[in-house]
């Protein structure tokens, strides 16, 4: 490892270091610990640079992310709210459809607090897609998981924020 | 499609990760079922929300140094590295300015030494005339002119006869230039008369024509087939030339 080898992570890492630290802040949810964890992750990527094939870097960093995270999480034995995967929860009309308005016009503390509330797993899903803009591929790549596995994070993900919104929705206009 | 085989799909469908064949299945049932319409719009709603909501963190500005720092503490080698090509950089960079300087006063040296020789061969050739000592061998034959240096210098000079073509040879001459002997061949055009010094150099190069005047004399300098040429007379530069010419052929 050399100066010339430092320069080339730099122009293949860093540009990636703002997806990185949105990543480690949804999952640490503190500034601090995100920072952490981010500079961990780059540490480990400096130490794997050699090996790395040079497919998406993006991917490849953020999937070092989100173990170092993981380990992160297990060194300050705080154990994930861990979810199981299945099927998509039942669909019924327990789950009042909200209003468009309301979304639409969603507090941003509103939806900062609802990404908050979600479990990890369907948290890290939420922020690839709808921030990265991941396909399901890439984001069951960086999770190690197979793609329907994504697909059902996502949707029970998105109806958790749903009932999250329409309930505090609720409480506000009562 | 059912709507509970539809609700299914709707996110991959939102998401664009559905093929063709089930994107359309998707779009049938969906315009036609109030339900898993107002599903989807939701979906939609919710994605923009979350897209628009300006939820993106940005990395903090010293996370960047922090991370260098990290490295660089975790792997001492690059810092040593970073170090040796640091002063690799200024080692390069001094010897840069130390060739240059060199160099420079190379040149400068150079054409001091130019300049001297220069000045001793105007000299030798005013003196070749004052003194009267234009010649040590007279004679107009080269065949008498070449063999007379023979034994006096340890190369032969090129004596050659140009009275055809209005340069007469009128003999040679033992001088001293560069701290050494030299061959002066003296050739005369109408009333004037031209000093050829010629002495072998190290350069086997052939170097263009340098053309000097000094104190009312001028001077055409040339090198070839190592040996180095320099015509000097108060002869007008057009004439020289043509003798230079001649002398080069």
């Amino acid at each position: 490892m050399d100066q010339n080898e430092l320069t080339a992570f730099d122009a293949a890492v860093l540009p990636h270091l703002n997806a990185a630290y949105n990543l480690a802040r949804w999952l640490t949810r503190d500034d601090q610990d995100a920072q952490d964890v981010v500079q961990e992750a780059c540490l480990r990527a400096f130490k794997y640079w050699k090996s790395f094939s040079g497919r998406d870097c993006r991917s490849w960093l953020l999937a070092i992310v989100r173990n170092t995270y993981y380990s992160w999480l297990r060194q300050r034995s705080v154990q994930p709210a861990l979810t199981e995967d299945g099927e998509i929860d039942e669909v019924d009309d327990a789950v009042p459809n909200p209003e468009n308005v309301l979304l639409q016009n969603a507090d941003r503390q509103l939806l900062k607090a609802a990404l908050e509330d979600l479990p990890a797993e369907f948290r890290e899903a939420i922020v690839l897609r709808e921030m990265e803009g991941l396909s399901y591929k890439e984001i069951a790549d960086i999770a190690s998981v197979p793609i329907g596995t994504i697909m059902s994070r996502l949707a029970r993900a998105r109806k958790r924020l749903q009932i999250y919104l329409t309930n505090a929705g609720v409480r506000k206009s009562s | 499609m059912t709507c509970n085989e539809t609700k299914n799909l709707l996110n991959a469908y939102v998401d664009g990760e559905l093929d063709s064949a089930g994107s359309i299945g998707v779009e049938a049932h969906v315009q036609a079922c109030p339900s898993c319409l107002a599903d989807v719009e939701n979906l939609h709603a919710l994605a923009s929300s979350i897209q628009n909501g300006m939820l993106r963190y940005e990395a903090p500005r010293q996370l960047k140094r922090n991370v260098h720092a990290a490295i660089r503490t975790a792997n001492p080698e690059t810092r040593s590295t970073s170090w040796n090509w640091r002063w690799a950089a200024a080692f390069a960079t001094a010897l840069v300015i130390l060739l240059v300087v060199w160099g420079l006063n190379r040149q400068q040296a150079n054409s001091s030494e130019e300049a001297l020789l220069v000045n001793d061969i105007v000299s030798s050739h005013v003196r070749s005339m004052m003194a009267n000592h234009i010649t040590d061998v007279a004679s107009s034959d080269s065949h008498t002119v070449k063999p007379w240096f023979g034994g006096k210098l340890d190369y032969s000079p090129p004596a050659k006869d140009l009275t055809a073509q209005g340069f007469r040879l009128i003999g040679g001459r033992l001088d001293y230039l560069e701290n050494r002997p030299v061959a002066a061949l003296v050739y005369q055009r109408s009333q004037h008369f031209i000093n050829l010094f010629v002495w072998p150099s190290g350069d086997t190069r052939i170097k263009p024509e340098d053309q000097l005047a000094r104190q009312g004399y001028n001077i055409i300098h040339w090198t070839k087939s190592g040996m180095t040429y320099w015509l000097v007379s108060e002869l007008n530069l057009a004439e020289l030339n043509e003798c230079a010419r001649l002398l080069q052929e």
